[in-house]
């Protein structure tokens, strides 16, 4: 790799931020496309439907940590080679990432309450229930969370070429400043 | 003259004093649910279809009778694809068991102003005695029966096979209704 040695990595509580919540977040995605593809009703289908609920949960309070902690600790500086229009698109892409890091879990949060199915968080506590079962609400929420979910998956698709191509193509480091383990010296 | 105006109060007063006659059910307000936890989650399904027989005079209440009918595939569990599971075999087995019955046995007066009753719970071909306490109220020219039900599925045999596993589904249901019944 061609990293320059001036690229600052960021911090690694944003690293560890990152790889935990990419990781919650394609899980949880694949596995309400699973059980959503499950027919009838199984011990298995409600079984991963906890699942999918408890990991969303989970999303939403490690998004909320880490918005707070993006907020207080600016993101390392692009290098000053990159072009205005990836600026652009690079803030555009992580803007609505955290958008949906937030409206996705909250939509699922929402419609499961409005089927009248509250959540509780590893079969342990039962978290608020914010709305009354509401059934003309349940499709209206149904359709945001799938959307929502299915515009995420779009970001992520585009963070993940975007990322590609500084490593691969451009190999201008700017990817290796998100990488869990550098390769070579860099600053801090 | 006059006896005959007699007559006639007393004929308007008899349906006041003679035997408790079978209430009328308002439909419209009164209901039947049940109270599951799937992995510790409470979920309230509400039976859609069923019919009571309340036979009820407030000033005798230990001669009350109550029947209570309920079309076991009406629960309606929030999904249609999920509700057609209801009637399966190994849940209510709704083609060779229809209706799911409560019949009392006995009801008397209870603690704190409420009726206990004892009765037989009949679901899926599997009778089991039951006793609740019942509370009474008027509201808006009826008189509201209100109560709760603890049972086992597993004694009656509600989810059979992978479904008998009580740590995805917990094997105390509670049920709870609430019939409206007036005289007119």
């Amino acid at each position: 790799m061609t990293a320059p040695a001036s690229l600052q990595r960021y911090s690694p509580t944003a690293i560890a931020f990152h790889w935990l919540t990419a990781t919650l977040i394609v899980g949880t995605f694949t596995l309400g496309l699973v059980m959503t593809d499950i027919s009838g009703l199984t011990p298995t289908k409600l079984k991963y439907f906890s699942w999918h609920k408890w990991a969303g949960v989970t999303v939403l309070i490690l998004s909320a940590l880490r918005l707070l902690w993006r907020l207080r600790t600016p993101a390392p500086a692009y290098p000053s080679t990159m072009p205005a229009w990836q600026h652009y698109a690079a803030h555009g892409t992580h803007a609505l990432l955290y958008v949906l890091m937030f409206g996705v879990p909250l939509s699922g949060y929402f419609y499961t309450l409005a089927a009248g199915v509250p959540v509780v968080y590893f079969g342990l506590f039962q978290l608020p229930l914010l709305i009354e079962p509401d059934l003309a609400l349940k499709p209206v929420l149904k359709s945001v969370h799938y959307w929502f979910s299915m515009g995420m998956a779009a970001m992520v698709v585009m963070h993940v070429a975007a990322a590609l191509k500084h490593l691969v193509v451009d190999r201008d480091g700017i990817t290796q400043r998100m990488l869990p383990f550098s390769t070579h010296k860099e600053h801090q | 003259m006059k006896p005959l105006r007699y007559l006639v109060l007393a004929s308007l007063l008899v349906p006041l004093f003679g035997q408790a006659a079978p209430l009328k059910v308002d439909a419209v307000r009164s209901n039947v649910s049940a109270v599951f936890k799937q992995m510790n989650v409470p979920v309230e399904a509400k039976f859609r279809q069923f019919n009571a027989l309340i036979d009820y005079d407030a000033k005798r209440p230990e001669a009350a009778k109550a029947q209570v009918n309920i079309a076991t595939a009406s629960l309606d569990i929030g999904d249609p694809e999920y509700n057609r599971e209801v009637g399966k075999k190994e849940w209510f087995n709704a083609a060779q068991f229809p209706q799911a019955s409560f019949v009392s046995t006995a009801i008397k007066p209870g603690a704190n102003g409420t009726l206990a009753v004892t009765g037989k719970l009949t679901i899926k071909g599997k009778t089991a005695d039951v006793a609740f306490p019942l509370t009474v109220k008027a509201d808006g020219g009826k008189q509201v029966f209100e109560g709760q039900i603890p049972i086992r599925r597993l004694t009656f045999g509600i989810g059979e096979g992978e479904w008998s596993d009580t740590s995805m589904l917990a094997n105390e249901v509670l049920i709870k209704f609430r019939v409206a019944a007036g005289n007119q």
